[in-house]
Order: C-alpha cells, then structure tokens, then sequence
C-alpha cells in the first residue's frame, strides 16, 4: 500500500535571501488503490481498513491511484469518478488527498478541479504549490538514503576485486581477464569489460550492467548469471551492451 | 636523484633476467652509475647471464644478515665500469628477505648508484613482492602470448596495491611495457597477440619490442647481455628501450615482418 513517489515537490520557506527555496524532495506516501467507482463500497473498504489502525492513518496524506479500476462500466469507468466527492469522503476520514496516479487524460480536469495533483503517470505538470501539504505524516517518514557510488578510473586488473556496496560501481578503465567487479546496484564500465562483472549481489533484481565492450567472462544480476565460455554471440560480442533481467531471465542487448 | 626500477613480469621465462641485464649495461654504457640486483633467492640466474658467476664470494643475503659489506659483495661487471651486480644466494630461500633488511640495502645502494635495477623472481610471492616493494618504475616484461599478459596484468595489479608508493599513498610506480620474443611474422599470421593487443589489455605505455632472435640464447649462454651485440636487433632493440627511457624520442622498429628475399626462400635461411 505504501509507495514512495519521485514527483514530490516541497515548498521550503527557510530561503535567507529569497522569501523561499524551492526544493524537491521524496517522501514515502500513502497509496489508495481504487478497484471501484462507487463510493459507497469505497467508503465500506475505508472504514473497514482505518478502523484497525485509526491513528496510524490520522491526517495521513494519501495519493489516490486509479490504474486498478475496471474500465467495464458504462463503457470507461474511470471517467465516471468523481473526485470531488471522493476528496470530501477521505477528508471526512481524516485523509489528506495529495494527489492522483495513473490518471487518464480525460480524467485530468476532473483531478484538478478537486484541487489534487497529478502524480506519475499524468501528463501535466503538476502545480507546485499543491503538490504536497506538509503534514505531521511526511515531516515523520524517515528521510530517503542518498545511495553512494563508487568510481573506479584506474585497470581492475586480474586478480583485483572491486565492490561497491550499497551503491553504484562506475569503472573508467578496462576490467581486464581475472579480474571480478561487484556492486549492489548498477555497474558501468565505460571501457571493456574482460573479467566478471555481479550487479546487485544483494537481490536487487532491476540492477543493470552497462559496457562500452561485452567481452566478459561471466556477467550477473541478482544472482542470475552467465557464463561465457567461448566467446558471446557474434551480435553483442565486443558491442556496447546493457545486460539486464527480465522475467528472471537474463537479457543482454546491443545499446545502439 | 637514485631510481629504483624493477624489472618484473608474474610469469617466468619470459625474459625478466636478460632484460635486466642488458638495460643496466644499457644505463651503464651510457655513462650510469647502476647496481643490478638479483632477487631470485635460491634460483640465482643474473650472475650467469651477466658472466660474473665464478666471481660472486658474498652475496645479496649475507648483506641482509650483516655477514659482509655491500662492497664486498657488489661484483664489477666485465664490460661496463659504471655496472655493479649484487647477485642472489643460492643456498637460501626467498624467506630469507624482508622490507626492512631490503630497505637498508637499496638505502645505502642510494648513496653511490643513480640506478638501481631489481631483477624479480617469476611469481607473485615474497621474492617477487620484495622485489617491487621500493620501486620508483617498473619494466613489466611480457611475451605476446595470453597467460604471460594476464599474469603481467596481475602483477601491475600487485604493484599499484602492495608498493611502498601505494602503501604511503605517494605518486604511483611509473610503469612501462617491454613486450619480448615478439616475432612479427607470427603476429601478423595470427599465432601471436600483437602488441597492439598486448598493448590494449594492459593499457600502459610501451617501451619497447624485443625481437625473438637466436642471438639472445646465445648471448645468455656466453654470459654477455645480449645489448653488447650490436650486431642483432635484439641488442640494438635494447639499446633503444634504453634511450626511450632517458627520455630520447626514438621511434620503435622491428614490428614488422622482413620481406625474406628471392634466394633466403630458395634455402630457406
């Protein structure tokens, strides 16, 4: 239920020059999946949910996501949503409404006119001023871990083992034969890779690896790897590649 | 200002030995002052190659334990009067070195030579590790064959890790590639890496391509660096590794291979 959303934007007000800064910002929100239009049911789900926890959800914020809601009745469904009304029942619940995700252009005006924003999945730009109304609820969400990254600009020559933990490795140089980089997250190499390369060692499963030059022994992601032990397919051997996976399956593909 | 310059490789046979004698005759015939030292404990080959075997009295670990003088122990060289060889002990091991006593050594080497060349055992142990250790430049000797270029890679690994440069957190060691028993026939039918090659996979600057020759055999049996044949391209190569060193542009020859003649094929020669 709980989703963090990059589109945040915080009016910060302790500029010393200006009035204001301007600074974006992530918080972790509430995220109120709708399966139906009718706001009878949905204030029967509500009530249900928040009377297990009354406190926990008091004045929290909450982003109303719409992608779930069948599209059968009378023809779109979604169109019907009166967000209006349903921003009054979650306020009536001591719900916040921030915001709409998924929404459908023809839904847009609709979202505005109830003075929500258009989160992740919209097409406008979202109004600043109303994208976020500090409460005690985001103020208390712990603040987002800036991941570090690690570069690399001298040869990872054989035998050497580079890891990046908790974070991004970037190599500027070659990772020759025998040698084994490792990260948590993404690795790039802009530059051959000859040796082995372990994106997400710890199961971060959308981890990516990006060379100048796939000429590598094994490469892996989140444990799903592959050897090479002839040299790989003519199509990618020696090309910029990324290598990524896909229905745990591993994919590598040219980057041009 | 002394330099200390290892002649280094991982791999054995690739050349370690007779490209450290013939670059200190090399920096010795071009006036020098220069100490060859024989870090291979217990395998001791310089002394041989350099032609001062039935001269060697004290040697590199009786230094080490206080058992004779440096000056007892350094052997002048025959062809050169700026060269001195501090040659290995035979009947030792490789145990018998350690950084303080190698230290105390190169130290007072410092005092009177203004280069100090470390011919290193093959291998990545302590022999091989003491030999870099104190090292301001590395020769990194490699044939244009795949296992001699990763262990060479694995080396500059070693050497930009367990240096005392890397260790004090100085500028690190200035490392050059000289690339030997090149035979640019091969290379150039595929059955050799070529130095671009070699070159690629090791990314750093290339000093010098010694051409496989007979001479060097030859030249090693009779205890003459092979640099004292001007005669063969492997000497005249070496006299050019030499000169790019001291910072002469000289431009790289021998990477081609020689059109054979007419009559050379007929007999084949």
């Amino acid at each position: 239920m709980k989703q963090s959303t990059r589109e945040d934007f915080k009016k910060n007000t302790h500029g010393k020059d200006s009035a204001l800064d301007i600074k974006g910002s992530v918080f972790t929100l509430t995220v109120l999946c709708l399966k139906s239009t009718d706001n009878a049911a949905i204030e029967l789900a509500l009530h249900e949910h928040l009377s297990r926890a009354p406190r926990f959800f008091h004045n929290a914020p909450v982003v109303i996501d719409v992608k779930a809601l069948p599209h059968d009745v009378s023809g779109d469904a979604a169109t019907t949503l009166d967000f209006a009304l349903l921003t009054a029942l979650l306020r009536k619940h001591n719900l916040v409404p921030v915001g709409v995700r998924h929404a459908a252009p023809e839904q847009l005006d609709g979202v505005i006119a109830a003075g929500l924003a258009i989160l992740q999945g919209g097409t406008k730009p979202e109004p600043v001023e109303r994208a976020v109304a500090p409460t005690t609820r985001a103020s208390a969400a712990p603040p987002p871990q800036t991941t570090t990254t690690k570069i690399v600009r001298q040869p990872v020559r054989s035998g050497q083992q580079i890891y990046a933990k908790g974070g991004d490795l970037i190599l500027l140089a070659p990772v020759n034969a025998g040698a084994e980089v490792l990260a948590d997250g993404n690795i790039h190499i802009y530059a051959p890779l000859r040796g082995r390369a372990l994106a997400g060692v710890t199961g971060d499963m959308n981890a990516r690896i990006f060379t100048h030059s796939l000429e590598a022994e094994l490469v892996s992601v989140a444990g799903h790897y592959r050897i090479f032990e002839q040299q790989p397919a003519a199509d990618v051997h020696g090309k910029s590649v990324q290598i990524y996976l896909e229905n745990e399956r591993l994919i590598i593909t040219p980057l041009i | 200002m002394t330099k200390v310059i290892v002649v280094t490789s991982g791999k054995g046979g690739v050349g370690k030995t007779t490209s450290s004698s013939s670059f200190a005759s090399g920096l010795a015939l071009r006036g020098h002052k220069t100490a060859v030292i024989d870090f291979d404990v217990g395998l001791r080959n310089l002394d041989l190659i350099m032609g001062c075997e039935r001269r060697v009295v004290y040697d590199f670990v009786n230094v080490i334990n206080g058992e004779s003088t440096l000056k007892q122990a350094l052997i002048k060289d025959k062809h050169c009067d700026n060269l001195f060889v501090l040659p290995a002990s035979q009947t030792r091991d490789k145990d018998a070195l350690d950084t303080a006593s190698v230290g105390r050594v190169i130290n007072e080497l410092r005092d009177s030579f203004d280069y100090i060349v470390c011919d290193s055992p093959a291998g990545i142990e302590k022999g091989a590790l003491m030999a870099l250790y104190y090292a301001d430049e590395a020769l990194i000797v490699t044939n244009p064959e795949v296992s001699s270029v990763r262990d060479s890679d694995r080396i500059l690994g070693i050497l930009a890790a367990k240096s005392k440069r890397a260790e004090d957190g100085a500028e690190p060691i200035k490392e050059h590639l000289l690339i030997t028993r090149y035979s640019p026939r091969r290379a150039a039918a595929g059955e050799m890496l070529s130095v671009t090659d070699v070159q690629e996979i090791l990314s750093i600057p290339l000093l010098g391509v010694i051409p496989e020759t007979e001479a060097v055999l030859q030249a090693s049996n009779a205890g003459v660096p092979v640099i004292h044949d001007i005669e063969s391209n492997a000497g005249q190569a070496y006299r050019d590794v030499v000169a790019r060193f001291l910072g002469e542009d000289v431009p790289m020859r021998f990477l081609t291979a020689d059109k054979k003649g007419f009559f050379s094929r007929l007999f084949g020669a």
